[in-house]
């Protein structure tokens, strides 16, 4: 009878053990989750200056970093209050559906597979990329057809070696890819000459050459194969999670184009009614996405706009705005109406 | 009262079965048992609807989409707008290559050092433990790095290493010559052909020579003689015929049955003969070096279990030590080495799937490509996990198999 207890009770404890993960289902949002931890957990890259890498002092930075800190700041108040994980390529989409992580921030260009078939949620694209190729000045080559018989180097688990595959199909050459799962050993490879080029997002490119032996010897062919929208991503399914972090990064293109930065945000007033509501000053939109009232104040206080937090990051590396300019002023950027 | 006391009496010897521990401990088995079924129910439905909430699903229908992705290494012919399925199938046989061969080379590379380090010279014994304990304690994962950027420092593909004119090693890769078939190849398997009739007819008419002349001696059943000559008939007989009529047939096909296709350079890569990649060479390399370190430890404690007095019995009838290892320890090492070399193996294969460090397209690297592709990840994994299972068991029972070959010899 003795042992007959113990096993029952050993059954009652193994139910209830289980029992919290089936109650936890979807109707408690990432964003209660992340404002009873008081932290934000972000999945960012490590290995590509401008958008996310490892400083020297031992803490993250860049462009995708900076729309972390952001989000922590609207939700929690403290840009502070993240904690930032690298992932692999091939590694991001897995953790985002476990919810190790509440939001990946990780060049991840949006695809149609990726929105459905990978359990994801897109929100507004925060940089436009295109993919092109890289390689050295001394083969002479100017035109995707010269590359025939090539070893080119690609990321596994990217859009771009789809494109790639796909677009050495339409031309009906052939080349060689090689695949790497750490971007650093990619560039590592290339710059050895184990490969003869090698292709990525343009702004990767332009990232990654400034860290070669010799970046003077290398060109980045003037083609793009492919459109590449990058985009924070939250998991499927949490519209509300996904609203708070889409209308954070519309925040960024709104300030640029009313000109909030992030020395003025602080202590701004203003007459004009829809940056009064944007500032918390009037209206309720803080209460709508279950954020406090000033959550904007405190998310371009931390980060600034979209052109600051594109100068602070990408300015330096010789990375042109091109398309990543407000539409006032011809570019893609463009915030929905905050009312 | 007297009825009463009487079926009493009669239930004493029929107790009810829940005090019958012959019934208990049965039945407590099977709720146990439906206990643990129950458990894994609950977590199975619990996964499959935390799948659906986030809209993902088990089906495996997603294997016949296009893959869109390219392979390098492969050894069956894939593009990338063949199925997910086709490319799956490609890591798996990519493993099961490196795999094989690097079990291949981990043994006989095991078994030198294994040996070495027993030498009664003390250069051959020291360098032999120096590379066991290097390779032993280094992990493997550093060593397959290691590996690939040491082929990293050789020279590029347009200046690259030539041997005899035939072999081609850079940093990319390295190409040997290889046979091609002509359209004389069909008319020498011909040859071959008659070669192997007229081989086997020659052994039949020697076997036949052979009963005549000793018909008497037979009859006293003296068998293993006369099965000693048919195979001294057949290596003496049947191999030199055969020989003969295939390189004469080689002469007289219209056209030399192969030729050599030499690889060389173009415009980037070094491009014919037979290539293996710098990834696919230091993952073997690695894996192989690594393993080695362990199964000489194995063949030396196996050496050293068989009892010091067979050698000297051995060196006292006057065998060399060459032959006392040969036909004397080997022999009874072998038995004890089996078990631990079979580990060794199912290690070797399984860590094959660090390929992704060397770049290297094995069954993990291209399952995870998958994964992240198409979305699917559970699905996958169990893929993945299926194989690999399938392998190890696969190579323990063929080792279970020659173990126990090994053992009814002895005994």
């Amino acid at each position: 009878m003795k042992k007959l207890c113990f096993r029952i009770s050993v059954l009652v404890l193994a139910f209830l053990m289980v029992s919290p993960i089936l109650s936890d289902n979807h109707e408690s949002s990432i964003l209660d989750k992340v404002k009873k931890r008081g932290r934000l957990i972000c999945g960012v890259n490590k290995e590509l200056p401008g958008f996310g890498y490892l400083s020297q002092d031992g803490k993250y930075k860049g462009f995708d970093v900076d729309f972390g800190r952001a989000i922590a700041a609207a939700v929690l108040g403290d840009p502070d209050k993240v904690e930032f994980r690298s992932l692999k390529a091939a590694d991001r989409f897995p953790a985002l559906q476990t919810g190790e992580i509440d939001v990946l921030i990780r060049n991840t260009t949006m695809t149609l597979t990726r929105d459905t078939a990978n359990g994801a949620d897109f929100c507004p694209p925060n940089f436009y990329d295109g993919q092109g190729f890289m390689l050295r000045k001394k083969l002479g080559i100017t035109s995707l057809k010269e590359l025939d018989g090539a070893t080119i180097g690609v990321t596994a688990g990217s859009t771009t070696e789809l494109n790639l595959a796909d677009k050495m199909r339409t031309l009906g050459i052939k080349v060689e890819s090689i695949v790497f799962e750490e971007t650093e050993t990619l560039y590592q490879s290339y710059d050895q000459g184990r490969c003869d080029a090698v292709t990525s997002d343009k702004s990767q490119l332009i990232s990654r050459r400034a860290s070669l032996k010799n970046p003077d010897e290398h060109i980045i062919l003037d083609v793009t194969i492919s459109k590449e929208p990058l985009a924070p991503v939250t998991v499927h399914g949490d519209n509300k999670w996904n609203d708070v972090v889409s209308w954070v990064v519309y925040a960024t293109f709104f300030a640029e184009e009313h000109n909030i930065t992030q020395a003025k945000v602080k202590n701004l007033k203003s007459d004009n009614p829809e940056i009064k509501r944007f500032l918390g000053d009037t209206g309720n939109i803080g209460e709508l996405l279950g954020l406090p009232k000033d959550w904007a104040r405190h998310a371009i206080g931390a980060v600034g706009h979209y052109g600051e937090i594109f100068e602070r990051n990408l300015t330096p590396l010789g990375l042109p705005r091109g398309v990543n300019k407000p539409w006032t002023e011809g570019g893609l950027l463009y915030a929905m109406p905050f009312r | 009262m007297y009825h009463a006391s009487n079926t009493m009496a009669q239930n004493s010897t029929n107790i009810p079965f829940w005090r019958d521990t012959r019934v208990l401990k049965v039945l407590f088995q099977i709720l146990f048992l439906l206990g643990v079924f129950l458990l894994a129910g609950i977590l199975y439905a619990n996964m499959l609807k935390g799948l659906e909430s986030r809209g993902l699903n088990l089906k495996l229908d997603f294997l016949r989409n296009e893959a869109g992705f390219d392979v390098s290494d492969s050894v069956v012919e894939y593009a990338s707008s063949d199925t997910y399925l086709k490319s799956f199938y490609v890591g798996v046989l990519n493993t099961v290559r490196v795999s094989l061969v690097g079990i291949l080379c981990a043994t006989v590379l095991g078994l030198f050092f294994g040996i070495a380090r027993l030498s009664t010279n003390w250069l051959v014994r020291n360098i032999a433990a120096t590379y066991i304990e290097i390779f032993r304690n280094v992990p493997l994962l550093l060593q397959i790095v290691f590996w690939f950027t040491v082929f990293g420092s050789l020279p590029a593909a347009n200046n690259s290493i030539e041997l005899f004119n035939a072999v081609y090693i850079n940093n990319r890769s390295i190409h040997f010559p290889s046979l091609q078939q002509t359209a004389g190849f069909s008319s020498w398997v011909g040859y071959l052909y008659a070669a192997a009739i007229l081989a086997i007819i020659s052994v039949f008419v020697l076997a036949l020579i052979f009963y005549r002349k000793h018909a008497e001696r037979m009859k006293e059943g003296d068998d293993n003689r006369y099965f000693m000559h048919i195979s001294r008939a057949a290596k003496w007989s049947a191999v030199p015929v055969f020989l003969i009529v295939a390189i004469i047939g080689w002469f007289f096909a219209p056209e030399s049955p192969f030729v050599l296709v030499r690889p060389e350079f173009q415009r980037f890569n070094v491009v014919g003969g037979i290539r293996f990649s710098a990834s696919f060479i230091s993952l073997l390399i690695g894996l192989s070096v690594y393993t080695s370190a362990f199964i000489a430890e194995v063949v030396r404690s196996g050496i050293q279990a068989v009892s010091k007095g067979q050698r000297e019995a051995a060196r006292a009838v006057g065998l060399s030590t060459g032959q006392t290892l040969r036909l004397i320890v080997l022999p009874q090492a072998v038995p004890i080495i089996i078990p631990p070399l079979t580990s060794q193996y199912l290690n070797l294969a399984k860590n094959s799937s660090l390929a992704a460090a060397a770049g290297y397209d094995d069954l993990f690297r291209i399952g995870k490509t998958i994964m992240t592709q198409a979305g699917k990840e559970i699905p996958v994994f169990a893929m993945i996990m299926v194989n690999y299972l399938t392998m190890s068991l696969t190579t323990s029972a063929a080792m279970n198999w020659y173990n126990s070959w090994v053992n009814r010899i002895k005994r």
